[in-house]
């Protein structure tokens, strides 16, 4: 057992904080979100140079070769900045997802595309009836030719906006919460029959209400084999999961050190108000919160090749703990700030905006408990 | 980084396993498991079996009889021993007295008391807490008076747990009362059955039991030899024995074994018909305790691991007393519910591991509502969970 991060596990921690340390200010942050696409593509292109685009993929792909750790390091980095743009959509859900099912000729068209930064990808998986759940699909791909044509409904897709191709999630068979019968496309964003509603997030990102209706693509737009993309999908958004984990335990890190230093400088009643044991009390249990995030994060960050239910247990429970834990980090971070807390110039709120609402992305705390007591007997004597 | 146990780790466990099954007296095991109380006795037996095993004094250095094993080691015994309801070793002598005379004490007080406390001849207890010193511990007033090669002991201490079969107690004592409240203050062994002028007297808790005393000192003479350390740097001494009485504070593996238990009775306890575990607010907790107990754990091992070097954890031990009592006591209420109606029915002698029946309700319901009293202690002793976040406070954030 070993909590150490490896030479190129620390290098690319030292990347990433150093990118998100010089360029990724508050201000440089708050033009982003300004702007209409809502991220940069000069930071994107960043990415890229610095090869963070390719950290899942194999070498053979150009990536990184990188598993739980490494994204798990990378999203930790971003999150202490708040990163904004579709890295998550892109490279983790969209090209890992592409990279367990795809073929060959499509592997190597667009994960070269990925890693390159020429291509930003959106997965539209979850539809309105299902909320969290991505088995109930009612998207439905039907056989044309040799392609397919696909009609339905996606919800809240991670910057589906201004993606350019789509990692489309459809049913080709089975009824309509059935595991059995889904099917992964990529379909360009632009194809006609499918209409995008844009927008922001109130956690400074973009999503859209995808709507598909009659959608012709090819036969090569299916990834992997017919009505069996189910554990591909889940392994994806379990490490999905993983990175939003690492997201929120850097970004609650930073809602910590800047409630921290907020109220050993603040003074009220002639004294820095950080001297109330009151205060200092509810200190100490966010950096308690912070902790029990990091741990378990971890936890699931390296379950990545435990047995499908042991993963599936360690990475709900981490969700949940980001949701309860995260929650309580942001709400004291408000409070401590007192009025300041409130204000939109005030950094800290951006923290707990996205600390809060990563519990709404891809299953929030009821959700993840209620798979844990599916799992609650799965013995986790590994660790 | 790497959270799985490597080969020699699993190897480790299988060894410690095949060692419990082996050597744990089933007596014993039986009496924990279903939680009656332990005598005496049976505490002494299984820590002279460790002691065989040479697996007593986990915290020692290894020239002294400790073990030598790494943080990890030492977290996989805990974890197999409460699985295998092993009884918890008394800590006063081999976890607190012992590291402070190995740190402190002369050539002679280590070669006369650490064997003896190897071979479970000692039966140590803590002479801490006074009426007047709880959570403010240096403020304690138990007076000793140098006369000649004694000292002259005159006070009180409180909170004495298992004082009742003690024969030494170690104690911080007032040897200067004009110095400043930290600084007067001398750690003192007092031998309790040779002196004159010790009373010990029980202290009943609200879960009906004898578990803590209080202890009074009239004129108790106590050989000058007795002091460990200097004398006056008694404080020195008192904070080096709590980051010792911290390590293993989460609990880990008691919780651990605590949660495995709670289950199976779920499974076995029926609402209307069904299993209690499929009861949605029932289970809802489980699981929440669940996701707590997998962060408390990695955190645990994050800490003793970061440890490593220097041999016992720093104030970040305090994060883990709390998170660790606060989950312990979490699963004693959730038995506590586990039993429903059956945990009023209050009959200390089911509680005897001789008793054999008939039960009033189920057998595991027996303990549940007295042990979750009894484990309020748990955020009281040890520095209170609020003295923890003040160190936490001071020592991590700096306010």
């Amino acid at each position: 057992m070993d909590f150490k991060l490896s030479d190129e596990q620390r290098m690319l921690e030292e990347t990433v904080g150093r990118l998100v340390r010089d360029t990724y200010t508050f201000d440089a942050r708050n033009k982003i979100l300004e702007s209409e696409q809502g991220f940069s593509t000069d930071m994107w292109n960043q990415f890229a140079e610095l090869g963070l685009l390719g950290v899942p993929f194999s070498e053979e792909a150009g990536g990184f070769n990188g598993g739980g750790p490494e994204l798990m390091v990378v999203a930790e980095g971003f999150g202490r900045g708040l990163v904004v743009e579709p890295y998550l959509a892109t490279v983790v859900l969209s090209g890992v997802l592409i990279d367990k099912l795809g073929d060959d000729a499509q592997k190597e068209q667009w994960l070269a595309a990925i890693i390159g930064g020429e291509t930003r990808f959106a997965l539209a998986a979850y539809e309105p009836r299902g909320r969290y759940d991505h088995t109930v699909v009612e998207t439905s791909a039907k056989k044309d030719g040799d392609g397919y044509v696909i009609s339905g409904e996606k919800a809240v897709v991670l910057h589906g906006d201004s993606a350019d191709q789509l990692v489309v999630i459809a049913r080709t068979g089975g009824d309509a919460d059935a595991r059995d019968g889904l099917s992964a496309f990529i379909v360009d964003a632009n194809a006609d029959g499918v209409t995008r509603k844009g927008y922001a997030t109130i956690d400074g990102l973009h999503a859209a209400e995808i709507t598909l209706s009659n959608v012709k693509v090819g036969g090569d737009a299916l990834l992997g084999e017919e009505g069996k993309a189910i554990d591909a999908l889940e392994a994806t958004l379990d490490l999905g999961l993983i990175t939003l984990c690492a997201e929120a335990a850097g970004a609650m890190e930073v809602a910590c050190d800047q409630t921290l230093e907020y109220i050993k400088e603040r003074q009220q009643f002639g004294v820095p108000i950080g001297k109330f044991q009151a205060l200092q009390h509810r200190m100490v249990e966010m950096r308690m919160e912070l902790e029990k995030v990091r741990s378990i994060t971890m936890l699931a960050a390296c379950s990545l090749d435990a047995p499908a239910d042991l993963r599936k247990k360690r990475i709900s429970a981490a969700k949940a703990q980001v949701g309860k834990s995260g929650r309580k980090v942001a709400e004291e971070a408000i409070q401590l700030f007192g009025g300041m807390g409130m204000m939109e110039e005030t950094p800290v709120s951006h923290y707990a905006k996205r600390i809060v609402m990563i519990d709404h992305w891809f299953g929030d705390r009821e959700y993840h408990l209620g798979i844990l007591e599916t799992l609650i007997d799965v013995d986790d004597h590994a660790a | 980084m790497d959270i799985n146990y490597t080969p020699e780790e699993s190897a480790f466990r299988d060894e410690v396993r095949a060692f419990l099954n082996d050597k744990l007296p089933a007596d014993i095991s039986r009496k924990v498991k279903e939680h009656k109380r332990l005598g005496k006795e049976d505490t002494v037996r299984w820590q002279k079996i460790l002691n065989e095993q040479g697996w007593l004094a986990l915290h020692w250095p290894k020239e002294h009889g400790g073990t030598g094993w790494s943080p990890i080691q030492k977290h996989i015994f805990e974890e197999e021993c409460a699985e295998a309801g092993a009884p918890t070793v008394l800590p006063f002598g081999v976890n607190m007295v012992a590291p402070v005379i190995i740190k402190f004490g002369t050539q002679e007080q280590k070669d006369y008391y650490l064997p003896r406390i190897l071979r479970s001849d000692d039966w140590w207890c803590q002479g801490y807490s006074e009426p007047g010193a709880g959570s403010d511990l240096a403020s304690l007033k138990t007076r000793a008076v140098r006369e000649g090669d004694h000292y002259i002991v005159n006070g009180q201490k409180t909170w004495t747990t298992l004082g009742q079969h003690a024969n030494m107690i170690f104690c911080l004592v007032r040897t200067d009362p004009d110095a400043k409240k930290q600084e007067g203050i001398s750690f003192l062994l007092i031998d309790m059955e040779k002196s004159e002028g010790i009373t010990v007297r029980p202290l009943i808790t609200l879960d009906g039991e004898h578990e803590v005393n209080e202890v009074f000192f009239d004129n108790v003479k106590v050989p000058v030899e007795n002091l460990v350390g200097e004398e006056n740097k008694g404080w020195t001494c008192a904070k080096y024995l709590l980051t010792f009485e911290r390590t293993g504070i989460a609990g880990v593996g008691s919780s651990k074994a605590a949660l495995a238990h709670l289950k199976q009775v779920a499974r076995e306890q029926q609402v209307n018909g069904k299993p209690l575990i499929e009861e949605p607010h029932f289970r809802a907790r489980l699981a929440d305790v669940e996701m707590e107990l997998m962060s408390l754990e990695m955190t645990n091992l994050r800490t003793v691991a970061a440890a490593e070097a220097g041999g016992v954890p720093g104030a970040e031990s305090s994060f883990l007393k709390i998170m660790g009592t606060e989950l312990r006591q979490e699963i004693t209420d959730l038995f506590r519910r586990a039993a429903g109606p059956h945990a009023l029915p209050f009959l200390p002698e089911e509680l005897e591991g001789d008793f054999e029946g008939p039960y009033v309700g189920p057998e595991f319901a027996a303990s549940v509502a007295s042990r979750y009293f009894n484990f309020r202690k748990l955020s009281i002793f040890g520095g209170s969970n609020e003295i923890q976040k003040n160190i936490i406070s001071k020592m991590i954030l700096g306010l």
